[in-house]
C-alpha cells in the first residue's frame, strides 16, 4: 500500500509513520500505532488521532473510543517534571496513599493534574511491578524504591525550585 | 537449522562459560534496577575491564529476577572452587569490592611495608598480602550475604523459574545450553498433536491465570476444531496490582514462554500466536521481541520448525492499561485493535476466538510451565502439589513482611509456611492479620486459617481465588473495610462499563463503603451491602464483575466486627433524615428488582 508520509517531516510523525508501515496499515494495528504516537509525542491530541485515523482509513470515532477506553492513553501534555507514585496493592499497604496527599496538596493539583504553570505533573500507576521495593516511585524516570512522604516532597520541590529559577533565568536573559 | 545444530550452538556455549574460572550474576529485572542494579553492573564491568591477567578470571551475566526483590540489587558469585555465594543491598561501591574478593587482583609490584610480614620469605609476601586482604574483605561483606539455605530459598520448587537468575534472558545461547528447545525437538519429532494434548492433560496443569481450567482439556478443544486458520494467544496482560510473576518469566526467561508457545501451537494445529503484553512492561516486550528474532534466525519460528513440516509465526501485541483485557473475550478484541470489552460465552475462545478462528490463550505462567511437562513427563509433573492442583505457583510475595519477591512453591504448601518460614514473619512487633490473594477479584484469609493448605479448591472455600499469583501480607495496622475500598475503587475503574451490573454495581458498593468509613453507616446497611454484592457477582457478565465483590464479601465474612465497629451507635439510627431514608428505599429496591 502506498501511503503519503506526514509531510512535516518531524521526526515524530515519522515514527508512527513507521509504525504503520511495519504494519501494513493494517486497521488491527490501532493500538500498535496508538501507543507509538503515545511514545513520540507523550500525549495524543485531536490532530494526531485525526492524522491516525486517516491514515489507517478508520473512522475517527473508532480511533477516539478505542483511545479513550485505554489508561495509557493521555489526551493532554504533561508537565515539564513529573512524578508517577505507585498505587498497587503492595504500594498501598505500605502507605503510598500518603506520599499522593502530600504532593498533591503541597502543589495544589489532583493525582492526574498538571500545575498552571506546566512545571509539575502528579500521575499515579496501577503497579510497577517493584512490590518487593514498596512504595514505589517514579520522579522524571529514575525510579526510586521504599519511599517515605517526606522524602519525596523534598525531591520534587527541590526539583520544582530549581526549575521555577530557570525559568526567570531564560526570562530575564530575554 | 534443524536441532542438532542448535544443540551444538548450546554446547558451545556452555564450553565457552566452562572456560571462566567464575561467574558472578547481577540481577537486572525491573524490581532490582529500581533499586539501583544499573550502577551495580556498571561497576562489576567497570572491575572486570580493568582486571588484568586472564580474562577468563571473571564473567559478568546479566541475569533474571533471584528471587529475594526486597533486598535486590542481587549479585551471586558462582566458581569452581567455591559454593555459590548470593549478596544483597549491593551498591557498586560494595559490587566492587566483592569483584576484588573473589577475583584475586594483581598484587605484584606493590610496596612492601606492612610489619605484619616479619617472617614471610620475599618471595611468599604478595601472596601472603593478598590472602590477608581476602580475609578482611571477606569479613567486610559478610553483612552483605545472604544465605542460600535460607527457607526463603530452600522450601522452593522451580520449574517455571528454573532458568530466572541463572541466565542471560538476551541470549538464545545460553537457554539452549540449560537443554532448552529440546522439548520442541522431542514433540515434533516423536509425538503427534494428540499425544501432547493429552500428556499435558495427563500432568493435571491448570490455567495459572486464575481460573484454573485444565490446559490439557482447552487444547485438545482446539485440536479438535476443522479450521483453516488457528492462533495462539500467550496472555501477559497481569493487570493485577501487586503482582509481577509474569512479567518476570517475560523478562528473565523469554525462550521457555516461548518455547512453550510453539508446542500449544503444534499440539493444536495453529500457524500464528501473539504475545499480549502490558504496555507498562517495556524490558519484558523488549525481551520477548529479542527472543523472536532470535528464534526466527536459528529456524525456531517461520516455515519448517526446527526443519519438521511444522510452520509456526509470532509476534507481539501491546496492552495499553485496561484490567478487563485479562478476560479473554476481552483480549481478543485488543488484539484486534479494539475497545477491549468482553462478549457473552459461548461461543467460546476454542471455538470462536480472534478473527473468529480457534484460538488457544494461556497465560504465561501456564506456557512456562510445557517444555518441562515434556521434558521430564506428565507422571513426574502430576507428582507434585495436591490432589487436584498439581505443580507449581509462582507468587509475588508483598506487603507487610520481612522477606518479599518472587517464590516458587508446590502446590499445597500451607499459608503458615509462606508467611513466617519464607516471608520470615511479619516485621516491626505488629501481628500477621490476613493475606490477600487474587488482587482484586480475590478475597482476604484471615489468620486462623493459617494452617490451610495454598490450592485452587481450598482458596475458593475461603472465599478467595488463586489469581495469578499477587499474595499481599496484611498486618494488624491495616484496616480491612478501607482494604475492601481500595479494590472497589479499582474496579470502578477498571469496570469497561459493557454491562449494568458491574458499571452500576461496583460504584454503589464503593458508595456503600464510602458511607460506612465516614461513619454514616447504619445497621441495615451490612445487609445490604451483602445482597448488593451477591447480586453484581451472580449477573455481571464477564469475570471481572463476577468476582469484583470477593473482595468485600470476604472482609465482610471474616471482619465483620471491623464494619460493625464503623456504624453509627444503634440508638442515633433514628437520626437519619428523610432525605436518607429515600435514598436506601430506592437502594432497596434496585436490589429486590433482581
Amino acid at each position: 500500500m502506498n501511503k503519503q508520509e506526514h509531510p512535516s517531516g518531524d521526526e515524530r510523525y515519522q515514527a508512527i509513520d513507521l509504525t504503520m508501515k511495519l504494519l501494513n496499515y493494517e486497521k488491527d494495528a490501532l493500538l500498535e500505532v496508538l501507543n507509538t504516537a503515545q511514545e513520540s509525542f507523550g500525549y495524543l491530541s485531536e490532530e494526531l488521532l485525526i492524522y491516525v485515523a486517516n491514515q489507517l482509513s478508520v473512522p475517527l470515532s473508532r480511533v477516539y473510543g478505542v483511545a479513550t477506553f485505554y489508561h495509557m492513553f493521555t489526551f493532554s501534555p504533561l508537565g515539564e517534571h513529573n512524578c508517577i507514585i505507585c498505587t498497587g496493592t503492595a504500594c498501598h499497604v505500605k502507605g503510598s496513599e500518603r506520599i499522593v496527599q502530600a504532593l498533591a496538596e503541597e502543589f495544589a493539583i489532583e493525582a492526574g493534574g498538571t500545575t498552571p504553570d506546566g512545571l509539575f505533573s502528579l500521575t499515579t500507576a496501577r503497579c510497577l511491578g517493584s512490590c518487593g521495593l514498596a512504595p514505589v516511585v517514579v520522579v522524571d524516570g529514575t525510579v526510586s524504591a521504599k519511599e517515605t512522604a517526606e522524602g519525596i516532597k523534598r525531591r520534587v520541590k527541590e526539583i520544582i525550585s530549581l526549575a521555577r529559577d530557570a525559568r526567570v533565568v531564560v526570562a530575564e536573559a530575554a | 537449522m534443524n536441532f542438532d545444530k542448535l544443540e551444538k550452538l548450546g554446547q558451545d556455549e556452555q564450553a565457552r562459560q566452562d572456560k571462566f574460572r567464575r561467574r558472578v550474576f547481577c540481577c537486572t529485572s525491573t524490581a532490582c534496577l529500581s533499586a539501583g542494579a544499573g550502577q551495580t553492573k556498571t561497576a562489576l564491568d567497570q572491575a572486570k575491564a580493568a582486571l588484568k591477567g586472564d580474562e577468563h578470571e571473571a564473567e559478568i551475566v546479566p541475569t533474571g529476577c533471584m528471587g529475594l526483590c526486597s533486598q535486590g540489587p542481587l549479585v551471586r558469585v558462582e566458581g569452581k572452587e567455591q559454593e555459590p555465594l548470593l549478596y544483597g543491598n549491593v551498591t557498586a561501591e560494595v559490587a566492587q569490592q566483592i569483584f576484588t574478593r573473589h577475583v584475586p587482583t594483581d598484587v605484584v609490584g606493590e610496596e612492601l611495608e606492612h610489619d605484619e610480614f616479619d617472617g614471610v620469605s620475599a618471595h611468599d609476601i604478595p601472596h601472603f598480602r593478598a590472602s590477608l586482604r581476602q580475609a578482611e574483605k571477606k569479613k567486610q561483606l559478610e553483612k552483605y550475604i545472604i544465605p542460600l539455605d535460607s527457607p526463603f530459598f530452600a522450601k522452593q520448587v522451580r520449574i517455571v523459574l528454573t532458568e530466572t537468575g541463572q541466565i542471560n534472558p538476551d541470549k538464545l545461547e545460553d537457554y539452549l545450553a540449560h537443554g532448552g528447545y529440546k522439548s520442541l525437538a522431542r514433540v515434533l519429532t516423536e509425538m503427534s498433536p494428540k499425544e501432547v494434548c493429552d500428556e499435558i492433560l495427563a500432568s493435571g496443569l491448570r490455567g495459572r491465570g486464575g481460573a484454573g481450567f485444565p490446559t490439557g482439556l482447552k487444547w485438545n478443544l482446539v485440536l479438535q476444531e476443522e479450521s483453516a486458520k488457528k492462533f495462539v494467544i500467550v496472555n501477559g496482560d497481569e493487570g493485577d496490582p501487586g503482582a509481577y510473576m509474569d512479567r518476570t518469566v517475560m523478562e528473565d526467561d523469554p525462550h521457555r514462554v516461548l518455547e512453550g508457545m510453539i508446542i500449544c501451537a503444534y499440539a493444536v494445529g495453529a500457524s500464528y500466536g501473539y504475545f499480549y503484553i502490558r504496555g507498562e512492561y517495556p524490558i519484558a516486550i523488549q525481551r520477548i521481541r529479542r527472543a523472536l528474532r532470535a528464534a526466527r534466525r536459528r529456524g525456531i519460528l517461520g516455515k519448517s520448525v526446527l526443519g519438521s513440516e511444522f510452520s509456526f509465526n509470532a509476534d507481539v501485541r501491546i496492552g495499553a492499561g485496561a484490567f478487563v483485557c485479562g478476560e479473554e473475550t476481552a483480549l481478543i478484541h485488543s488484539v484486534e485493535g479494539k475497545r477491549g470489552m468482553p462478549r457473552m460465552r459461548p461461543p467460546y475462545p476454542s471455538a470462536a476466538g480472534l478473527w473468529n478462528a480457534p484460538t488457544v490463550i494461556n497465560n504465561v505462567e501456564t506456557m512456562a510451565n510445557i517444555s518441562s511437562i515434556i521434558n521430564q513427563g506428565a507422571e513426574w509433573y502430576a507428582g507434585i502439589g495436591t490432589e487436584k492442583s498439581k505443580g507449581t505457583k509462582v507468587f509475588a510475595l508483598a506487603g507487610h513482611l520481612r522477606n518479599t519477591g518472587l517464590i516458587e512453591v508446590p502446590m499445597g504448601i500451607t499459608l503458615g509456611e509462606i508467611v513466617y518460614e519464607m516471608g520470615g514473619g511479619v516485621p516491626g512487633g505488629h501481628e500477621f492479620k490476613a493475606a490477600q490473594t487474587g488482587g482484586p477479584s480475590g478475597g482476604c484469609i484471615p489468620s486462623q486459617f493459617i494452617e490451610s493448605p495454598v490450592d485452587y479448591e481450598n482458596l475458593k472455600t475461603l472465599g478467595s481465588i488463586m489469581g495469578s499469583g499477587g499474595l499481599v501480607i496484611i498486618d494488624d495496622s491495616t484496616s480491612m473495610p478501607e482494604f475492601a475500598r481500595f479494590f472497589m475503587d479499582f474496579c470502578v475503574d477498571e469496570s469497561c462499563g459493557k454491562c449494568v451490573p458491574c458499571r452500576v454495581g461496583t460504584v454503589q458498593i464503593r458508595a456503600m463503603l464510602d458511607k460506612l468509613l465516614s461513619g454514616d453507616g447504619v445497621p441495615e446497611d451490612l445487609g445490604k451491602l451483602e445482597r448488593l454484592c451477591q447480586l453484581v457477582r451472580s449477573t455481571s457478565l464477564c469475570g471481572l464483575g463476577q468476582s469484583a465483590p470477593n473482595p468485600v464479601l470476604s472482609t465482610l465474612k471474616y471482619f465483620r466486627p471491623e464494619y460493625e465497629a464503623l456504624l453509627k451507635v444503634p440508638a442515633s439510627s433514628e437520626l437519619v433524615t428523610e432525605a436518607a431514608q429515600g435514598i436506601n428505599q430506592e437502594a432497596d429496591e434496585e436490589v429486590t428488582r433482581d
